[in-house]
């Protein structure tokens, strides 16, 4: 991380127009150090020029967003990943986020929201989109009766605290970090420091639902 | 019933027998080489099966072609004295059994004869190619050719073998001497024939993928060509007007979304009510959309059946998106559903110019008073927040009947 100047920033997508426009909408507000569009010739870039940021499209060719995450982060585990993708079908965001993403926005998002979601990752913060917000609201559940368990559950990983919940139902709703804050009556830190650790919940969890949908899909 | 142009190892007669019957295809192929081993009167109804019955598809058979073809039927009656020959010399050797299969060996002969020639165009193709790998024909490298000698050699070694073990009448156990001979002969067949099976399984497979491929690849450009292509001419029509282009662009991506990655058919969505709350909620952003031309995000956790109470909340929940879809100028409108387990509340909220809610004009508080009536009378609640120039934000809530199972 450069605490100097802007963040810098490095993208990933097989549709060469959509970094062009990605690259323009970002603007000033990040250094972009570099671009690829396919899933070596990535890793390969990132390993030398080690960004801040990764934005990185979860389809393409020879594996996806998911097998560069996968390459990069076990050998720099500093370079952060956004994942930008048209599709928030959840098998897709699960295995990005799995796979070591910290956050996960669409390709609709506007120019100003890319730029704070890219700020957001390079401070080590997570980002979560309405959608994702659903979804992992979905998945931690409480669980109906009946459901057949793949393991015991940990306590720290594989439940929400209520404070938790609270904030993703805000960010469900449509709510900025700011919002929220003021909502709840607390700091944005605080608020980024839950998304954290839901984040990392998300990550490290075994609860079933997350496991198969997994399975289900051969994502792991 | 017909020859089964899918399930086919030869002439896709097995398969149209199972399909006919409805057993499994892989019973009637053991019976039917049971019965081709047992005496060759299984090959040759297997031949003229093929003659008489038509392919999948086809009405003609090759037997009513064969008619027409005098040169077929005359190659064919050519055989008639080669078998005269064969069987003259087998009885000099007293190989009675060379009798038995003489006559269906004839009519098999003489059948492929007809079917080679008067087969379908791709039908012949095939049978070409097999007897071309059969005797090596298109074998590149010399070392195959000579291989396939050897191979060659020692089957046809194993074979005559075997036919002299149960044409011997010198070992003194009975039941060792056709055992042996036919174990033999099998082996024989094994040899020589068996990597030629390989590759005629291996290249039908090969056939099954590419037909199978050019299927989903003819499918997939209709419904292309049905959605997507017909939405960039709307497109291209109507490009001076920016607001209508988003509007069928915003309405293409939600329905190749749910085709692509939730595999609904586009065109599918019909206006017939919806029978989940998660239903009831695409429908709402999808009419909104259509008829406002403004973008809906729903994000709906946990779902349910609808029941009157919940068919109020999304009829509330829809008068509400459609309010702010009108009045707040804002581009998007987000909703928020979520079923816990004793009460389902929806929230709807726009960024644009809000209003005060003590000062709304009376129309707009008539439509308030209609979302707050019909909530009040399923027990529901509804909390309305806005702030002028920050937005509106309107909380439905009713309470959840307990789940019948």
């Amino acid at each position: 991380m450069n605490p100097a100047g802007p963040p810098r920033v490095f993208l990933v997508d097989d549709h060469h127009l959509f970094r062009a426009g990605v690259k323009t909408e970002l603007g000033d507000a990040v250094q972009v150090v570099g671009e690829a569009d396919e899933v070596p010739a990535a890793i390969e870039l990132i390993a030398e020029r080690l960004p801040d940021v990764v934005l990185l499209d979860v389809h393409m060719p020879g594996g996806g967003g998911k097998a560069v995450i996968e390459a990069v982060k076990a050998r720099h585990p500093t370079v952060r990943f956004l994942a930008l993708s048209v599709s928030d079908a959840p098998e897709d965001v699960i295995a990005v986020i799995r796979a070591g993403a910290r956050g996960y926005v669409t390709k609709t998002i506007s120019g100003p929201e890319l730029v704070d979601a890219v700020l957001r990752v390079a401070s080590g913060d997570a980002v979560f989109s309405p959608r994702l917000a659903g979804f992992v609201l979905d998945a931690f559940a409480s669980m109906p009766p009946g459901t057949e368990l793949t393991g015991p559950l940990d306590p720290e990983l594989d439940h929400l605290s209520p404070r938790e919940r609270e904030v993703l139902r805000l960010i469900a709703r449509g709510y900025t970090y700011k919002e929220i804050a003021r909502e709840l009556t607390i700091s944005v830190k605080t608020v980024e420091s839950h998304v954290s650790a839901v984040l990392r919940k998300l990550q490290l969890s075994t609860r079933h639902q997350l496991t198969r949908w997994a399975t289900e899909r051969r994502l792991i | 019933m017909c020859r089964s142009r899918e399930d086919r190892i030869i002439a896709g007669i097995a398969g149209g027998l199972a399909a006919r019957l409805g057993r499994d295809v892989t019973v009637i192929r053991i019976v039917l080489v049971l019965s081709a081993l047992v005496s060759g009167l299984g090959v040759a109804c297997y031949v003229l099966a093929w003659l008489l019955l038509p392919a999948e598809g086809s009405s003609e058979t090759i037997a009513a072609r064969a008619v027409s073809d005098r040169q077929g039927i005359t190659l064919a009656l050519a055989l008639v004295p080669v078998l005269v020959i064969v069987l003259l010399i087998a009885t000099a050797l007293h190989a009675s059994f060379a009798t038995s299969w003489g006559v269906p060996l004839l009519i098999s002969a003489a059948g492929l004869v007809l079917v080679y020639r008067n087969a379908e165009d791709n039908e012949r193709a095939w049978l070409i190619d097999s007897t071309k790998a059969l005797l090596q024909l298109d074998a590149e490298p010399q070392q195959s050719r000579r291989s396939f000698m050897v191979r060659l050699t020692a089957g046809l070694l194993l074979f005559a073998l075997g036919v002299s073990l149960i044409a011997d009448g010198a070992l003194s156990r009975s039941w060792l001497r056709p055992l042996g001979g036919a174990l033999l002969m099998i082996a024989g067949t094994v040899v020589v024939l068996g990597p030629w099976w390989l590759r005629l399984a291996r290249d039908l497979v090969r056939e099954r993928q590419a037909r199978i491929r050019a299927e989903e690849r003819a499918d997939m450009a209709t419904r292309v060509h049905d959605s997507v292509l017909q939405t960039l001419a709307m497109i291209q029509r109507s490009a001076d007007q920016p607001l209508e282009v988003a509007k069928l662009a915003r309405a293409q991506e939600r329905e190749l979304r749910s085709w692509l990655f939730e595999g609904r058919a586009p065109g599918s969505f019909g206006t017939e009510g919806a029978s989940t709350l998660s239903a009831g909620v695409e429908q709402i952003e999808r009419e909104v959309e259509a008829a406002h031309g403004i973008a809906v995000d729903a994000v709906t956790v946990g779902d349910s059946p609808l029941d009157d109470e919940l068919r109020a909340l999304l009829a509330a929940g829809r008068e509400a998106t459609v309010n702010a879809a009108k009045w707040s100028g804002a581009a998007a409108v987000s909703i928020y559903v979520e079923v816990e387990p004793r009460r389902v509340s929806m929230y709807v909220r726009d960024r644009g110019s809000g209003f005060d809610p003590d000062a709304i004009a009376s129309d707009r508080k008539g439509i308030a008073e209609s979302i707050r009536g019909r909530m009040q009378r399923h027990g529901g609640t509804v909390v309305i927040r806005s702030v002028p120039g920050e937005g509106t934000e309107v909380e439905l809530s009713v309470p959840r009947r307990p789940v019948r199972t």
